[in-house]
């Protein structure tokens, strides 16, 4: 458990930060970059992180794309909601419990639905993988049910991006694909 | 040539410019007006977020030199990446401590979740 390993994807992602904050893409700092982000992961070691999934690039595409475009009209939507005077938008908090038993997938989730229209995350418990949201205004989000179902919506492309054969039938969702879109 | 693409460039950070400084705007007017804490989180996660990122994209096309531009892109995914995880930490606190009074919910099936959890607890204990 101890064991001292350079975690290589955290060491990328380390160089990748450090080119982007010297401003300059070049093979040595790539070089000075990679030797940074592995003494970093070795003198302060991070849970590792278990991903066990592959990455499909149709699905990972599909997932940024609806993400870009959920960010635009959430903003837009709380942005409408805040400069309509004298209207108090209604909350609810509601329970979503994921069909995935991953930390990973529960995290991604969690963040892309804070983002997205709707939603902020309260509380997410994770033995029992469901999330807690705060929903902005129920009527707005077309009742509690559609609500619900954005979040399992927007989960199921987390795994179509990112889980393996396995996890994805374990979660229920076959290799077919169905409508995901709402 | 170079001049007209220029031109676009400007007249397109203008707008993000614009657009995002509205959103910022309307996130710090939701922030004032919505009636409890989880509601001015997402004030202050979407608009904010997304202001941010057009404020950011139109230094970028004004600056249009490599160096700066990078530094930006790493402010973006960071603003991203943190903006949820301290409105779940705010929203979790808020919730704990009873910030969030359910008259202003229409249901909170956390705090039922919890009542649930607490019972079968007691339940053990007698």
């Amino acid at each position: 458990m101890r064991r001292r390993r350079v975690q290589w994807w955290s060491a990328l992602w380390l160089a990748a930060v450090w080119m982007l904050l010297w401003g300059d893409i070049s093979v040595a700092n790539a070089l000075v970059g990679l030797v940074v982000g592995a003494l970093v992961t070795l003198t302060l070691r991070m849970a590792p992180m278990d991903f066990h999934g592959k990455v499909r690039p149709l699905g990972l595409l599909r997932l940024l794309t609806r993400f870009a475009v959920d960010l635009v009209r959430g903003s837009f939507e709380v942005a409408m909601i805040a400069l309509r005077f004298g209207y108090q938008p209604q909350g609810a908090v509601i329970g979503v419990r994921l069909r995935s038993h991953s930390d990973l997938y529960l995290t991604l989730t969690a963040e892309l639905c804070t983002l997205v229209p709707g939603s902020v995350v309260i509380d997410a418990h994770r033995l029992t993988g469901t999330l807690y949201l705060h929903v902005l205004d129920v009527s707005h989000s077309g009742g509690l049910e559609a609500a619900r179902q954005h979040v399992l919506d927007q989960e199921e492309r987390v795994l179509r991006a990112l889980a393996s054969d396995a996890e994805l039938a374990e979660a229920g969702l076959t290799e077919a694909k169905q409508g995901v879109g709402s | 040539m170079m001049t007209t693409l220029g031109t676009v460039a400007d007249v397109v950070a203008a707008v993000c410019f614009l657009s995002g400084s509205f959103l910022a705007f309307a996130a710090g007017l939701g922030a004032l007006r919505f009636p409890d804490l989880a509601a001015r989180m997402h004030a202050g996660t979407k608009p904010q977020t997304l202001g941010l990122i057009l404020v950011l994209i139109g230094l970028g096309l004004r600056l249009r030199s490599g160096g700066a531009v990078w530094a930006l892109v790493l402010v973006a995914i960071f603003a991203m990446l943190t903006a949820p995880v301290a409105a779940h930490l705010v929203g979790r606190a808020g919730h704990r401590t009873g910030r969030m009074p359910a008259e202003s919910l229409v249901v909170d099936e956390l705090a039922h979740d919890t009542r649930m959890a607490n019972d079968d607890a007691d339940d053990e204990q007698r």
